[in-house]
């Protein structure tokens, strides 16, 4: 299975008008092209005009400069901003509820602190958890906490910018 | 001045420039039809929203200018899915206005109401549902904008019916054109790499094979004038695409005429033992490059075109320009003057002479028919070539027929070729024709058809006769789909399966009359001539003729589907030259004969 954290995948920080079907037309570019989105994130940027979609896709479905060529033929498009895991600061947010019994319930707060995630609730026999860093701290997480039973978990999606003085691959309209 | 948005949509038209729409109402387009009447716009009533589509298309081939085509929601929109996709994939400037349902009803599954924007999204370059009526010209002004620049491609505009309607309080507003665009994220304006040109000079000075590999995009940007300054300066050979028949005169010394699956040897040998592509506005096409792996091994690609995602999506180039090939063309002659021209490049004898050997060896050819024989198609295009005045306009459905036009017609003047390249679709002559005949009435236009295109849009010939677009259709009625059966003959042991169609069910003479066309049946080589002079003095109404030709006639030469190029197929007659001319290059290269 490929994860989010694998260096197959690039980060591309896509701006776009926020316009109706706007998120549509990209998930439809990806489809009608044969490219792999590996995880998506959107949300308003810079005002109501713009919004960013943060597009985890997997380079070996295509080559990314045609993925990024594409992209921008969209009208809609306004700038393509090319993360290489390297060069960029990630982060994704994980929220999981595990089924567990008394007796292992310490051992699952302990790995909660270990890895700096947060309890969000405590029933009877389960916990919800959440956990942010960069994806491979979470796949980690992840990783470690199927030792116990996860009954949901859900994953955002990864969100980027480019690292501090870097200099981010970008395409723009002028 | 307060107007609705109807009003102001035909307005908006006005102000683009619009001189006619193709068209077809219906429910939800029905309040922008009123203002219509009142309007300079000429409308063409066309007899199925396709047809609407591929007329407003072969008036884009023809002029350059947008073609404009408005029809309802629902079916008609789904009507008009094919001529987008077709303008998509040739690049045509088109803007196509869709009614739609009114936004209140908008997810109800109202009656006629599909998702047209979603339907259209893959197929279209851009388009809007416009959601109130004071965003129209706004809207019908970026359409026209995205359309027409850059790589040019259709544009849709969706228009639900309570923003255009007349009795709608909310549909008022005070009239204003915008200034400008409003299209923060498309600038097609990109400035031109000299670096790169400078690189692709150097190449062009030291090449031995050079070649031209010219497409649509010298049209589109053109760029016919400034290509034959290129070639002639630089002695440059020129191969033209499917796309590019007309960019450059195949009259012309340098012309090689068209290459790929069906074009001839020499175009297409040319492109295999070639140096140095230069590619302008050409796309390197499955239909062109054969087997890609196997594609123009030893070439050097210098790549020309104005979009950027073109650039390696097929084979990778060695020089990338983006930008309109005019515009990198002047650059490059400029460059070239100063370089020294021809003189001070890479001696090309060698290479010419071998072209010409080609030329001379393999040729277009066909047997001719037979006494008692029905009509060979090739023989049928060379009369028709011969009795049309230089600038007559000749479009063509998709098929044998399409590719023995291209074959055949002398193209030596830009636009004078409208067809369906990239969707292939059947069908497309008759409109096309339509479209380009309203755009030049004083000229003479052709379709070339066969006789399963015919069937598929032949009503739009009741437009022709009703709108006074007198169009002229060459029917090559060969009772077959041609080209299916050609594949069913070669690739599938002649199992000829559903391709049967009947040179005589329908009468097609009778079908022509009814639709008030003027319609002859020739079946006699020696009658061909006469009637086509027949058919080019009758200006008042629409013509047909219905060919009776031969059904066993093949395309050559041919390259198999996803075969190599270095494997053409030629007429029968040439195939024993063909194995000696293979043994001598075999052996020039070293190979054991």
């Amino acid at each position: 299975m490929t994860r989010p954290g694998d260096l197959s995948h690039h980060t591309l920080a896509v701006l776009v008008e926020n316009k109706a079907g706007v998120l549509a037309r990209v998930a439809d570019l990806f489809a009608r092209r044969g490219y792999n989105i590996v995880s998506l994130a959107v949300a308003p940027t810079r005002g109501e005009r713009f919004s960013r979609i943060t597009i985890v896709v997997d380079v070996e479905s295509a080559p990314l400069e045609q993925i990024t060529k594409q992209l921008f033929k969209l009208i809609n498009v306004v700038e393509i901003v090319q993360l290489a895991p390297e060069e960029s600061v990630e982060r994704e947010l994980m929220i999981a509820t595990v089924q567990v019994g008394q007796e292992h319930r310490s051992q699952v707060v302990e790995l909660v602190d270990i890895f700096e995630g947060k309890i969000l609730a405590v029933g009877s026999n389960h916990l919800t958890v959440s956990l942010d860093g960069g994806p491979s701290k979470l796949d980690d997480f992840e990783a470690l906490l199927a030792d116990y039973n996860i009954t949901e978990l859900q994953r955002s999606g990864r969100i980027a910018l480019p690292r501090i003085g870097r200099d981010a691959p970008r395409v723009a309209a002028g | 001045m307060r107007l609705n948005g109807g009003e102001a949509l035909i307005k908006s038209l006005e102000m683009m420039g619009t001189e006619v729409i193709f068209g077809y109402p219906g429910g939800a387009i029905l309040p922008v039809y009123d203002p219509i009447i009142d309007s300079k716009i000429r409308h063409v009533l066309a007899r199925h929203e396709q047809g609407a589509g591929h007329m407003a298309e072969g008036y884009a081939h023809a002029t350059g200018r947008p073609g404009v085509c408005m029809v309802t929601s629902g079916p008609a929109a789904t009507n008009i899915v094919t001529p987008l996709a077709d303008a998509y994939l040739d690049s045509v400037p088109l803007v196509c206005i869709t009614g739609q349902v009114g936004l209140a009803a908008i997810g109800t599954d109202a009656f006629q109401e599909v998702d047209t924007t979603g339907i259209t999204r893959s197929i279209t370059k851009h388009n809007f549902l416009v959601t109130r009526a004071q965003d129209i010209p706004q809207a019908i002004r970026d359409a026209f904008y995205i359309a027409t620049t850059g790589r040019p491609g259709p544009v849709l505009v969706d228009i639900p019916k309570n923003i255009v309607d007349a009795g709608n309080p909310d549909a008022y507003f005070e009239w204003e054109w915008p200034e400008t665009t409003d299209l923060p994220g498309y600038n097609p304006e990109l400035p031109l790499d000299h670096d790169a040109v400078a690189e692709a000079v150097e190449l062009i000075m030291a090449a031995e094979r050079p070649l031209l590999y010219v497409g649509g995009g010298v049209l589109k940007s053109r760029g016919a004038e400034i290509l034959r300054q290129l070639a002639e300066l630089m002695n440059l050979p020129v191969v033209t695409t499917l796309m590019a028949r007309g960019a450059f005169p195949d009259s012309h010394e340098l012309c090689l005429g068209m290459p790929g699956m069906h074009g001839n040897y020499t175009a297409i040998t040319a492109m295999q033992k070639s140096d140095l592509l230069i590619a302008m506005g050409s796309r390197f096409d499955d239909r062109v490059t054969g087997k890609v792996g196997a594609f123009a091994p030893e070439a050097k690609i210098i790549h020309v075109d104005i979009d950027p995602a073109e650039h390696g999506k097929v084979r990778q180039p060695d020089v990338a320009i983006v930008g309109d090939c005019r515009i990198v063309m002047e650059a490059m002659v400029d460059a070239l003057r100063t370089a020294g021209g021809a003189e001070s490049a890479a001696d090309h004898s060698a290479w010419r002479q071998q072209l010409s050997g080609w030329q001379e060896n393999f040729p277009l050819t066909y047997e001719a028919s037979a006494p008692g024989e029905l009509l060979k198609p090739q023989f049928v295009l060379e009369k028709l070539r011969d009795g049309c005045p230089a600038d007559t306009i000749v479009a063509s459905g998709v098929g044998q027929h399409q590719m023995w036009t291209s074959q055949y017609w002398q193209f030596d003047h830009p636009y004078t070729w409208v067809n369906s390249g990239g969707l292939g679709t059947m069908g497309f002559s008759i409109p096309a024709a339509i479209g380009a005949k309203a755009a030049y009435p004083d000229r003479t236009v052709w379709a070339v058809d066969g006789d399963g295109c015919f069937q598929m849009t032949a009503q739009e010939l009741v437009t022709a006769s009703v709108s006074k677009i007198p169009v002229k259709i060459a029917l090559l009625n060969n009772a077959y789909l041609g080209m299916v059966r050609q594949w069913q003959e070669l690739f599938y042991e002649e199992r000829y399966s559903e391709v049967y169609l009947s040179h005589d069910m329908p009468d097609y003479v009778k079908w022509a009359e009814a639709m008030g066309c003027v319609a002859f049946r020739v079946e006699d080589p020696d009658e061909v001539e006469a009637v086509i002079a027949r058919a080019n003095a009758i200006n008042d109404r629409p013509v047909v003729i219905d060919f009776r030709c031969h059904s066993n006639e093949k395309v050559y030469p041919m390259v198999a589907a996803g075969g190599s190029n270095d494997d053409v197929m030629v007429d029968p007659s040439q195939e024993a030259l063909l194995v000696v001319a293979k043994a001598a290059s075999a052996s020039q290269n070293g190979e054991p004969s």
